[in-house]
């Protein structure tokens, strides 16, 4: 590999141009196969991923010691990929598995990460999530909801964030984790919800981005896990959402398609569900999103009246959109175009794999005019974004017609829910939870981030042919990595469904359609139809708490 | 096992007698799910310890044994949990006990339990121990200097000081050897925000200014200094609009790369916060850029050439030229 002509020589310059010379290989390779094998190489490979997972569950290597206290986690990350993937284990190894995670409990509340071990609030929603997956009554009343509540209640810090465990280590995960659990169970509480948000708050960076503890690195694992308690609390409108997204956005490798965790470091298949994870939610948050975001550019506001004013209206300025549209006389009537959309003319670029013409091959994203030259005898080098192009410009859309009985379910189902939710169900308008619940609800915004990228990332650089999925080329595949790939696989899929929990339109799903995953929860992480049932089952019966 | 050797120095080559305790097997019932292999040596230790843990026995022994466990399964939480409550049963010397965490450290760098570990140590060693702990934090650093709970660790650490701003040199020593270095800016952020004899953000402002756009100028397309740029203005979009350092750096950037998407994405906030190009800066803009009237129609003209030159991210330009306020008139007069 011929060196960078430009190169600095740091090691971040180093450890870059060395993966992205392995993933534009990759993508080379398959922009130069002929397209029926192109269609093979986008395939998911379901089988191989099916067996993986089952393997595990019946039995692991002595190497997998060093997991012993994160069993409920094993647990999770298997349960949910073969949901995901619609191959459920079969009610034997359910009723081994419950049996199991019961042994996990901890008699003072909570699961630990094996029998025998002390609860933990990570094992504790990688367990609740895991019996939710597995569903039905045997499963969520193994649960024992108030012995998870005096546990979760214990983990609560005067600063808001949680303990980890008796003596543990407080960051935002902690929040996440127990957020996730006490909504989940519907046993959310007022000294749960307690001064969380002032604890992401203050984890919030400078660079938009939330990091595990106050001043640390904008991370995006953390910044998944605040931004996803933010909304089970329904509190988003806390926290500066256009910095997050600015921060976020750039974590999305150009060439590589994959999401990086932090900035400047390397992506990694995990970060599909964290960082892409953080898209879905933003997706449900839109009108937030906007309102912030009109709000922050002012300034710009203001310029604007004033050269209007003294350039006389009658000036005919051509639009730079192209398009014909009402000038705005308010913030709101902007807010109102924007519903209107990314205009009719920004039309989808080719997908047929071959190279598009606007741009420059193989730049990194610190040198952005990084020579070619030394790649030597590579002729046709290919990037993510130069393959995988946004399919849809549209971030809104139009709304789809909705029936007389689908509308008198959306309304029957909402009220039902502001009626039976947690305490924080005091708005006029529907929480973030509830948005999402409900399956009549459109999704009138498309993702803002290249969700096609994405999946060519995970598919053609994260599978492994004998099954699994991995963090990047060159590395083992593992069940965490299995688990957090196809979870960012599926709300990329589903994040051009028009509405919550429907099939998304074809061209969404890279490859075959039959790469289409069960949809997931964005802020739960267990698949949507689950996540139903068990929120009916517990609401079904109400939480009794016992002092 | 070389920590299981060092806990044992610890004890000076105590033997312990184990004859007593009957080992309590795991309670994995008839047919457990993801069961793992063990070795003979990690089922022993593991059932001695929860013999022990169940006696709630804090012993020397005890003790002993946690380093054990801990040397085969350094995330086992429960166990570093009891060894906390046993060293402080037993008032033991906890340099020794850095000692250990130090021996077992190697290859454990991404561990939460380690870092959680230490900082318990030093809480109860006092100011003492913050130093070493320090130079600790610069050797994992030496080798992985992006590792997370390292910094966090040295985070916590100068905290505990009362003056701590040798810590910029530091962090320009890092950034020296690799300016892409994330973490060393977020540290930077940290100490010039924090840092009680520095004074804070405002006092510092004007030579992180000059510092990062030096750092720039050598980098011109590095993400990570230009986001602390725009950091140090987090609280004062005003002064950020009005600095001209700030506002010469990233057109000049720009008009040497029509591609450096860092840069563009700068002068689109700079733009959205107010800022108004010079007569002279608006004709070098006009090269690369469409002729523009308001201000936000140079919003808009960025916009539309970030979704060019930076096309993953299209999507997000195009949302951010949405919610600019166009000026629209030719159909509507
Ligand atoms: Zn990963």
């Amino acid at each position: 590999m011929a060196a960078s002509s430009v190169s600095s020589g740091s090691e971040t310059e180093r450890q870059q141009q060395e993966l992205e010379d392995t993933v534009l290989l990759l993508f080379s390779a398959f922009a130069s196969a002929s397209s029926q094998n192109t269609s093979l190489l986008l395939e998911l490979w379901r089988e191989e991923h099916v067996q993986y997972l089952k393997r595990a569950f019946r039995g692991l290597g002595t190497s997998y010691s060093v997991l012993d206290s994160s069993r409920p986690w094993l647990c999770y990350w298997i349960m949910h990929s073969l949901a995901m993937l619609n191959q459920p284990l079969g009610p034997g190894m359910d009723r081994r598995t419950i049996d199991f995670l019961s042994r996990c409990q901890d008699p003072n509340g909570g699961y630990g990460g094996g029998p025998g071990q002390i609860a933990h609030l990570a094992t504790t929603y990688a367990a609740v999530n895991t019996l939710v997956t597995i569903g039905g009554e045997k499963a969520l009343a193994s649960i024992d909801r108030n012995e998870v509540l005096r546990f979760l209640i214990r983990m609560k810090q005067p600063n808001g964030g949680f303990s980890m465990h008796d003596g543990g280590e407080v960051d935002v995960r902690g929040c996440y984790t127990a957020i996730s659990v006490a909504h989940m169970l519907d046993i959310m509480v007022p000294e749960i919800v307690d001064k969380v948000a002032d604890y992401i708050l203050s984890c919030q960076t400078y660079e938009g981005g939330i990091g595990g503890e106050p001043n640390a690195e904008a991370h995006g694992g953390y910044t998944f896990c605040g931004l996803s308690a933010l909304a089970l609390i329904n509190k988003v409108n806390t926290i500066k959402l256009p910095n997050l997204l600015n921060w976020i956005v750039f974590c999305q490798g150009k060439v590589e398609g994959g999401f990086r965790g932090r900035t400047n470091k390397l992506v990694d298949g995990c970060y599909s569900f964290w960082q892409g994870g953080v898209f879905s939610i933003l997706q449900h948050i839109m009108p937030e999103l906007n309102r912030q975001q009109l709000a922050s550019i002012t300034p710009l506001y203001e310029a604007w009246n004033q050269d209007v004013a003294s350039s006389s209206a009658s000036s005919s300025k051509v639009t730079l959109e192209g398009s014909s549209e009402v000038s705005p006389t308010s913030r709101e009537s902007v807010e109102e175009r924007t519903a209107a959309g990314i205009p009719a003319d920004a039309e989808p670029r080719a997908t047929d794999g071959t190279t598009t013409d606007h741009q420059p091959t193989g730049t990194s994203p610190m040198y952005t005019h990084r020579e070619d030259n030394r790649r030597g005898s590579i002729s046709e080098l290919v990037t993510a974004e130069q393959l995988f192009p946004v399919v849809d410009r549209n971030i809104k859309r139009a709304p789809i017609s909705v029936t007389f009985e689908e509308l008198e379910d959306q309304v029957s189902e909402t009220s039902k829910e502001a009626k039976d939710g947690a305490g924080n169900t005091n708005q006029a308008q529907l929480s973030t939870v509830d948005q999402i619940l409900n399956e009549n609800e459109q999704m009138l915004y498309g993702p803002l981030y290249n969700a096609h990228a994405l999946q060519g990332y995970i598919l053609l650089c994260c599978q492994v042919l004998d099954g699994g999925l991995r963090d990047k080329p060159g590395k083992s595949p593992d069940y965490y990595h299995t688990c957090y790939c196809l979870s960012g696989l599926s709300q990329a899929q589903s994040s051009a469904s028009h509405r919550v929990n429907a099939p998304p339109p074809p061209k969404a799903v890279l490859g075959p359609y039959t790469n289409l995953l069960e949809p997931v929860h964005p802020l739960c992480n267990v698949v949507l139809s689950k996540y139903t049932d068990a929120i009916r089952y517990f609401r079904h019966h109400p939480f009794r708490r016992v002092p | 096992m070389a920590a299981a050797v060092v806990a044992e120095g610890v004890e000076a080559g105590l033997d312990f007698d184990w004859s007593d305790v009957e080992p309590v097997p795991q309670n994995d019932g008839p047919r457990p799910v993801v069961p793992i292999a063990y070795t003979d040596d990690f089922r022993e230790a593991m059932d001695r310890f929860r013999a022990i843990l169940a006696k709630d026995e804090r012993s020397p022994r005890a003790l002993k044994l946690t380093g054990d466990v801990i040397a085969l399964n350094p995330a086992n939480y429960t166990v570093w949990h009891f060894r906390r409550l046993v060293l402080e049963a037993l008032s033991s010397n906890l340099l020794e006990e850095l000692e250990f965490v130090n021996a077992n450290a190697e290859g454990n760098h991404k561990n939460y339990q380690i870092w959680h570990h230490r900082r318990w140590v030093v809480q109860k060693l006092g100011k003492d121990a913050v130093y070493q702990e320090l130079e600790f934090t610069e050797g994992a650093l030496a080798d992985d200097p992006k590792n997370y709970h390292a910094w966090s660790h040295r985070q916590w650490l100068l905290q505990e000081l009362d003056d701590w701003s040798w810590e910029l040199d530091y962090c320009s020593t890092l950034l020296k050897i690799d300016s892409a270095n994330n973490s060393a800016w977020n540290q930077r952020f940290f100490v010039i925000t924090k840092c009680p004899s520095l004074g804070g953000l405002h006092q510092m402002r004007d030579s992180e200014v000059r510092y990062c756009t030096d750092a720039i100028k050598q980098v011109p397309a590095n993400e990570s200094s230009w986001r602390y740029l725009k950091g140090l203005f987090l609280d004062d979009q005003s002064a950020l609009v009005k600095d001209p350092l700030v506002s010469e750096t990233c057109i000049s950037e720009i008009v040497k790369d029509s591609y450096n998407v860092p840069a563009l994405g700068f002068l689109l906030d700079l733009v959205s916060a107010g800022f108004q190009p010079t007569a002279e800066q608006s004709e070098m803009l006009q090269k690369i850029l469409p002729t523009w009237v308001t201000p936000s129609e140079l919003a808009s003209a960025l916009c539309t050439l970030l979704e060019t030159v930076d096309p993953i991210r299209c999507q997000y330009w195009a949302w951010r030229r949405s919610l600019l306020p166009l000026a629209v008139t030719v159909s509507e007069t």
